[in-house]
């Protein structure tokens, strides 16, 4: 068992643990912000062509997404564990639930890979090679524009994501946790869900359009 | 006044947190609260000063109607350099980066922030930004202004806009993990027996401007992404050729912007209602008031933004819901200032320094905020708009008010800072010219404005050179007072007398403790029982 | 093998479940009803996550606070935005005078 290093700051161990949760949650709040930014840049520009937005997601490929929203879901349900295993005190368990999580990560990350890749043979890249067959190519171009950059700002989250919690997956195997502390654990697994929480909205916003006949 | 123990540590002059660890290495990989408050001092007076070299190429070529040194571009580019650095690299991180760091933990009776290697990371990240953030604007020719509006930004201007933009997203960073910092140190390390309503009202406005450097930063953040990706992409959700609207830009920039101008002046706020007590020897007049007001304002600051887009194109009813919100967010602030007023009516008044300047922060803020009314006035708005009464509007408020602020917080918390006394006479020349240099600057373009001059112009018409000659003429006074803290300041840093614990007979923990304080702050953690501003105290 | 706590377990097969209806959902060609549907069931997943994965339902108030701060100020962004985009083009403009 390491040593804990208590900050001087803090009064004790549950002090201080309970301060890092209260700063993920207030950090899960700007991130909030930031993504619900693009999210209103989004819906105003599906206010103001609501018809071309409607055509252009419909070329979205629905399959990978839906399967990497599971993926997430599911991420999530063991990342959740993981957490409650924590504070049962066990260290080894939550770690491998930790890594099945990542891994799950991973394979989000590697369909994305896929996917962008199949985008961009069809010309779905936004800029001078773009094409599009729908009525109004232009604003669907623009569809496509906040796509990458919404599913891009993402994955980026999901990687970032992916490494802290290998490194904290990495600390619980070493038997680092215990039911008196496991603050770093709590952490990452709430900016986990968040990252899920922006994909179940961003999965609604980007797939789903379009697909009734 | 709080019931501790310790009031000065029987120490020789080797144990403060400046004498611990004497290696740059200490300094820059320092966790100190009260350090980083100073690795942000000497950066934000640097930017401060460029900043300034701005504003005095801007200020000598409006002396002759046809600009005298500069071309339109490169006068685009000066004003543009201007804003931003005085905006993000100075103004915003003022008061909260410097006597935010240094006083929140000792005001509430804690060793540290919450996460002090993250405040460490603040100042990097703020470091680095401006260093972008400069590069982009000396080495690009970005000219749109520190708006960056659409489509001039995305389509028009310069390629090194995409640095500058990058460098404030980094600098967003700074500001949010700062507030985020100081809002959950406010929530979890108050000392015993130190609730909400003993807090000092600096500690309330702070944590009213950490919400909005929390929850506004952000916007801005996905907004300079989205005009650096048009840039990048060649299209964009504010492009009108792919039926976007630029509009868009304006509206998720100002949500930002707005609240912005609050994260500038609230922090000064809290300073002048720390100050003005202590030189009146009174307790504060409805701190209840003055604490809830800090929160309104923060919150109806969020409300108003609509008001920067008046003739921009948004429609008539947003306009004239953001112009009555507008009217609303003028009243916390009158209670403040009400409120200051109450606080000095019979009261023992002495004219220190930074009492000085916080009569003139009252006085000057005044102006400038009564001004903001005239604007929000839609009818009057059409004709002032993009002319020099909203520039003379807003440097009242930042420059009367704000700057005004940070040199009394500068004064009253020198001794505690540095262990050092400056020299009163001096400093009080120095504010009373800053105050005439100011206003001889700034009251000539309220002038301009109604007479019609536009902003951001690098020629006028023959008509407005006489007003111009009087502001450029006050520029030159200001840029010399500005100058004179800088030299005494530092001299007493060598030969000023040593300060004792509480040199002005002050309340709040701060000054419970040694000056310069030790690096843990308090020898034993304190323990407050009484309500703040309990004057009048015995001196120290 | 380590059986998985059961509230999360149903919470995970309820979520893949309100996917699996979303999805099908958007094939049965609801019209202008869509994009609000759409949004409600992922609002209730994501109400989901929040209170059982996250664990808000068992939090301290202070985390309730937070959380909501986020989602009441993004509200603040939408609805004033919105002010302008729906009377912008909708209200024909009153003639001079």
């Amino acid at each position: 068992m390491s040593e804990h290093v208590l900050e001087k700051q803090f009064a004790d161990l549950a002090h201080q643990s309970e301060t890092a949760e209260l700063g993920i949650w207030g950090f899960i709040a700007t991130e909030v912000l930031f993504l619900g930014g693009l999210f209103c840049a989004y819906t105003v520009y599906r206010y103001l062509q609501p018809a071309a937005v409607i055509e252009a997601a419909r070329h979205t490929k629905i399959v990978i997404g839906s399967v990497n929203t599971g993926v997430l879901l599911t991420s999530s349900f063991f990342m959740s564990w993981a957490s409650l295993a924590a504070r049962a005190g066990q260290s080894r368990l939550l770690g491998w639930l930790m890594l099945i999580a990542a891994a799950l990560g991973v394979v989000f990350v590697a369909l994305k890979g896929l996917e962008y890749a199949q985008e961009i043979t069809e010309h779905l890249w936004p800029g001078q090679h773009f094409s599009l067959d729908i009525a109004e190519p232009r604003e669907g171009e623009v569809f496509y524009f906040i796509y990458w950059l919404l599913t891009g700002i993402h994955a980026l989250h999901l990687i970032v994501g992916i490494c802290a919690v290998s490194v904290i997956a990495r600390r619980a195997m070493r038997g680092e946790f215990s039911a008196a502390y496991h603050s770093p654990v709590r952490v990452v697994s709430l900016y986990w869900h968040f990252v899920d929480i922006v994909w179940i909205f961003l999965f609604v916003l980007i797939y789903l359009p379009g697909r009734g006949a | 006044m709080t019931a501790t123990t310790v009031v000065e540590l029987p120490h020789p002059h080797g144990d403060s947190y400046l004498t611990d660890g004497t290696t740059i290495s200490s300094w820059l990989l320092t966790h100190d609260h009260k350090r980083i408050a100073i690795l942000y001092c000497l950066s934000i007076t640097a930017f401060f000063f460029i900043g300034g070299a701005a504003a005095a190429l801007i200020r000598l070529n409006l002396l002759t109607p046809r600009g005298l040194l500069l071309d339109a571009e490169t006068y685009n580019r000066t004003f543009t350099l201007h804003g931003v650095v005085m905006v993000w690299l100075f103004l915003v991180p003022s008061i909260p980066t410097t006597f935010g760091n240094f006083l929140l933990p000792l005001m509430l009776g804690a060793k540290d922030l919450a996460f002090p290697r993250i405040n460490l990371l603040s100042w990097y990240l703020f470091v680095l930004s401006g260093l972008i953030v400069l590069g982009g604007l000396i080495g690009g020719s970005v000219d749109t202004g520190w708006t960056f509006y659409e489509p001039l930004s995305s389509g028009y201007s310069s390629g090194a806009l995409v640095v500058v933009l990058f460098g404030i997203f980094v600098n967003g960073f700074s500001s949010i993990l700062t507030g985020l910092n100081f809002v959950v140190t406010i929530h979890r390390l108050r000392a015993p027996g130190l609730t909400w309503y003993r807090l000092p009202i600096f500690c309330w406005s702070t944590y009213a401007t950490s919400v909005i450097l929390m929850l506004a930063t952000p916007v801005l953040a996905v907004t300079l992404l989205l005009v650096a990706a048009e840039r990048l992409f060649g299209v964009g959700v504010f492009d009108p050729t792919h039926g976007g609207d630029p509009l868009l830009f304006q509206h998720m920039f100002w949500f930002y912007s707005h609240p912005a101008v609050y994260i500038m002046i609230l922090p000064g706020m809290g300073v002048i209602s720390e100050i003005i007590p202590c030189f009146a020897r009174k307790q504060i007049f409805g701190y209840h008031f003055i604490a809830w007001s800090s929160v309104a304002i923060a919150v109806v600051g969020f409300l108003v933004w609509g008001h920067h887009m008046f003739v921009s194109g948004e429609s008539i009813y947003a306009a004239l819901v953001f112009s009555f919100l507008s009217f609303i967010v003028a009243v916390p602030s009158a209670i403040k200032v009400f409120n200051w007023l109450a606080t000095l009516h019979k009261g023992s008044i002495t004219f220190e320094a930074p009492m000085l300047y916080a009569l003139g922060f009252i006085l000057l803020f005044t102006i400038g905020g009564l001004t903001g009314l005239f604007l929000a006035t839609l009818a009057f708005d059409e004709h002032v708009t993009a002319t020099y009464f909203v520039v003379a509007h807003f440097h009242y408020i930042m420059v009367g008010g704000m700057v005004s602020a940070y040199f009394a917080a500068l004064h009253y918390w020198w001794p505690k800072v540095t262990g050092r006394l400056y020299p009163e006479s001096w400093a009080r020349f120095a504010a009373i010219l800053i105050f005439f240099g100011f206003n001889l600057t700034f009251f000539p373009q309220f002038i301009l404005g109604y007479l019609g001059m536009p902003r951001r112009y690098a020629t006028y018409p023959p008509e407005f050179q006489v007003w111009n000659v009087f502001s450029s003429a006050g520029a030159s006074i200001l840029a010399i007072a500005y100058v004179l803290p800088l030299l005494y300041l530092g001299w007493s840093l060598f030969r000023g007398e040593r300060a004792p614990a509480n040199p002005w007979g002050a309340t709040g923990l701060e000054w419970q403790t040694a000056s310069p304080p030790p690096t843990d702050n308090f020898p034993r953690t304190p323990r407050v029982t009484r309500r703040p501003y309990d004057y009048p105290a015995p001196a120290a | 093998m380590p059986m998985p706590p059961r509230r999360i377990a149903i919470v995970w097969l309820v979520l893949l479940g309100l996917l699996g209806g979303n999805i099908l959902l958007a094939y049965a060609g609801l019209g202008i009803a869509a994009p609000a549907v759409h949004i409600v069931i992922a609002a209730a997943m994501a109400a989901l996550v929040l209170l059982v994965f996250m664990e808000l339902d068992r939090g301290a108030s202070l985390f309730w606070v937070f959380a909501g701060a986020g989602f009441f100020w993004l509200a603040i962004l939408f609805a004033l935005t919105a002010a302008d985009y729906l009377t912008r083009y909708n209200f024909a403009p009153t003639t001079g005078g």
